[in-house]
């Protein structure tokens, strides 16, 4: 047992976290929601709700359904916009003491680039994370991430307006090879991949005959897509150079250090903000202890050690 | 829209949709344990219980709130907490009542003491209470959870009366112990008939509390009648909405009814709002209630 405290600094291009758990963005909201909850600037950052660069009302309800081990969502990005975000939320937020991420949807590359040179101005926001994975919006979104030269495309378009904010593309898993878009949107200049956004499903209810969502279709997420992810952490880690945040199913310090482990240099917490609304906090203050346990010195030299 | 909230005993505080945190600033979560758990049968109808819980640590609350509870364990299938509304709280429990409606409740429904729980709360935002008016609750069902809390610490029960609307037997619903403090009338829902003369007692009522003030809790179908007749009359009137959602924090946006021209702070006019934050207490007229 090493008894000195673990080295939890994460280094990515451009950006150094405290420690490697972030909050995944659409599970929460802009940070505000959970202050009352934990110290938001004991998380190694906070990833904001997709912000587009009009307010967008989103989809009809029903949006959420809860399936077994996970749900659905079909929120369709509703958000307030990114002037509302920056006039009346940033300021708000802790982003002198940790890392404030803003979340970017776009539905054409023109909108990807306005909405970068706006956020690049910022100094209140540490990076960018691309979504062109959402599978809840009919135009953009994952029309971006399905396709490698699409991908590319809106990475290009970020990357040309993001000053000196690190670019990160959060990936699609609804695609054949994720390695070939993961390897697309690096060349085009993305410092970091987040994988995955969720797992599109579906579900029904059979005395109604009628499908759970309004939109019909949406997001599978939480611990029932997690070897999902860990299997798109492991490969996407090894196709590219560039480091990669792993998200998909993780609700405790075991399971953000299982993403480590497979090649992730940081992590996201997604749908466990819901399963309870400190789990983040919690997850921060277990790393530690869960670290000490399993004689891991330091997050980086750990980082991809997996004996396989 | 702008209303009075109770901030603490002696504090108020004006607020809008956007201004969220006020109500919710003393919320916080944690693991109690179950003290009491009361089961009623309800024949060929669902399973009713009463649920009694460590109090929190928190004080501060105002009747119409709810917490989001979730059993710790064997409950791994289920990843989301359950909204309900406070029923009651003494110096030492928190109580809730609620109906097995689905996976969720039925899970709730086998909790005995000493389980655990996470809960977090109190959440949303509460009643009004204007002691010197007459005040109206119009209840439908379980709706009738919130007012036992209501009644129980409003200065002025004299200034109450409740009209209750159920399909389930009465026992099943903690109506008495509400009619031994005010004015109560119980409707039994039998058929067709029942519910018209059901409705046209709320009617009346309503036109004669036009200058006091209305709270209804129920099914949506019962509020969107009770919204209709309010705004006809021109009566004050809030309705508490019952919403799927994930977190009650504001977060998910799972909850989200549309809002309505009254409503203020919102991007867009007719713009989704949380029921966890927002509400789930609304002004009649800060929402649309049409599918």
């Amino acid at each position: 047992m090493n008894s000195t405290a673990p080295c939890l600094t994460v280094k990515l291009p451009g950006l150094t976290l405290k420690n490697p758990i972030l909050t995944a963005s659409g599970t929460f909201g802009y940070g505000l929601e959970f202050a009352r909850y934990g110290d938001l600037a004991a998380l190694g950052g906070l990833i904001v709700k997709g912000l587009s660069l009009k307010p967008r009302v989103g989809n009809p309800c029903p949006r959420i359904a809860e399936t077994p081990c996970g749900m659905l969502n079909a929120i369709g990005l509703q958000n307030t916009g990114v002037e509302e975000f920056l006039r009346k939320k940033l300021p708000r937020l802790p982003w002198r003491e940790t890392a404030v991420i803003a979340n970017l949807y776009a539905q054409s590359a023109e909108e990807f680039a306005s909405l970068a040179d706006i956020l690049s101005l910022e100094p209140g926001i540490a990076a960018l994370e691309v979504n062109i994975s959402c599978p809840n919006v009919r135009k953009g979104g994952a029309a971006f991430g399905q396709d490698p030269a699409a991908a590319a495309l809106a990475t290009e378009a970020v990357a040309a307006r993001a000053r000196d904010k690190t670019v990160i593309v959060k990936l699609s898993p609804n695609v054949t090879d994720i390695c070939a878009i993961a390897k697309a949107v690096e060349n085009a200049g993305a410092h970091v991949l987040s994988c995955i956004n969720t797992l599109t499903g579906m579900a029904v209810d059979l005395e109604s005959r009628k499908p759970l969502l309004a939109n019909i279709i949406g997001g599978l997420s939480g611990p029932a897509i997690k070897p999902v992810a860990l299997r798109c952490v492991w490969q996407v880690s090894r196709a590219v150079s560039i480091p990669v945040i792993g998200l998909g199913g993780i609700a405790s310090a075991r399971d953000a250090l299982e993403f480590i482990l497979a090649g992730a240099s940081a992590v996201q917490i997604g749908t466990a903000n819901f399963i309870r609304p400190d789990a983040a906090f919690q997850i921060v203050d277990a790393l530690p202890r869960v670290m000490r346990e399993l004689d891991i010195p330091d997050i980086e030299s750990f980082r991809g050690t997996l004996k396989a | 829209m702008t209303y009075i909230v109770e901030k603490s005993d002696n504090e108020t505080q004006e607020t809008g949709a956007a201004d969220f945190e006020a109500d919710a600033a003393y919320a916080a979560c944690g693991d109690v344990l179950v003290t009491g758990m009361d089961s009623m049968e309800s024949g060929t109808g669902p399973r009713f219980h009463i649920l009694r819980l460590e109090r929190p640590d928190w004080s501060v609350w105002r009747p119409g709130q709810f917490v989001m509870v979730r059993p710790k364990k064997e409950w791994a299938d289920l990843v989301w907490g359950r909204p309900f509304s406070i029923c009651k709280m003494t110096e030492k429990e928190l109580t809730l009542f609620f109906q097995e409606a689905g996976r969720g409740t039925k899970r709730m429904g086998q909790l005995r003491p000493g389980d655990e729980v996470t809960l977090w709360g109190p959440l949303g935002r509460g009643f009004a209470v204007e002691s010197e008016k007459p005040t109206l609750l119009l209840a439908g069902g379980i709706g009738i959870a919130p007012f036992v809390g209501y009644v129980e610490r409003h200065p002025a029960p004299q200034n109450m009366r409740l009209e209750f609307g159920h399909r389930m037997p009465l026992e099943c619903y903690p109506f008495r112990e509400l009619a031994g403090m005010i004015q109560a009338t119980a409707h039994h829902e039998t058929c067709r008939a029942d519910l018209t003369a059901f409705i046209e007692c709320m009617e009346q009522r309503i036109r004669e509390t036009r200058d006091g003030l209305i709270l209804a809790c129920g099914p949506t179908p019962f509020l969107r009648t009770v919204q209709t007749l309010s705004l006809q009359y021109g009566a004050r009137a809030q309705l508490s909405l019952e919403s799927r959602m994930a977190c009650g924090v504001g977060a998910c946006l799972g909850c989200v009814v549309n809002s309505a021209e009254r409503m203020k702070n919102v991007p867009t006019p007719g713009w989704p709002v949380q029921v966890c934050q927002c509400g789930p207490v609304f002004w009649a007229d800060e929402i649309d209630l049409n599918e």
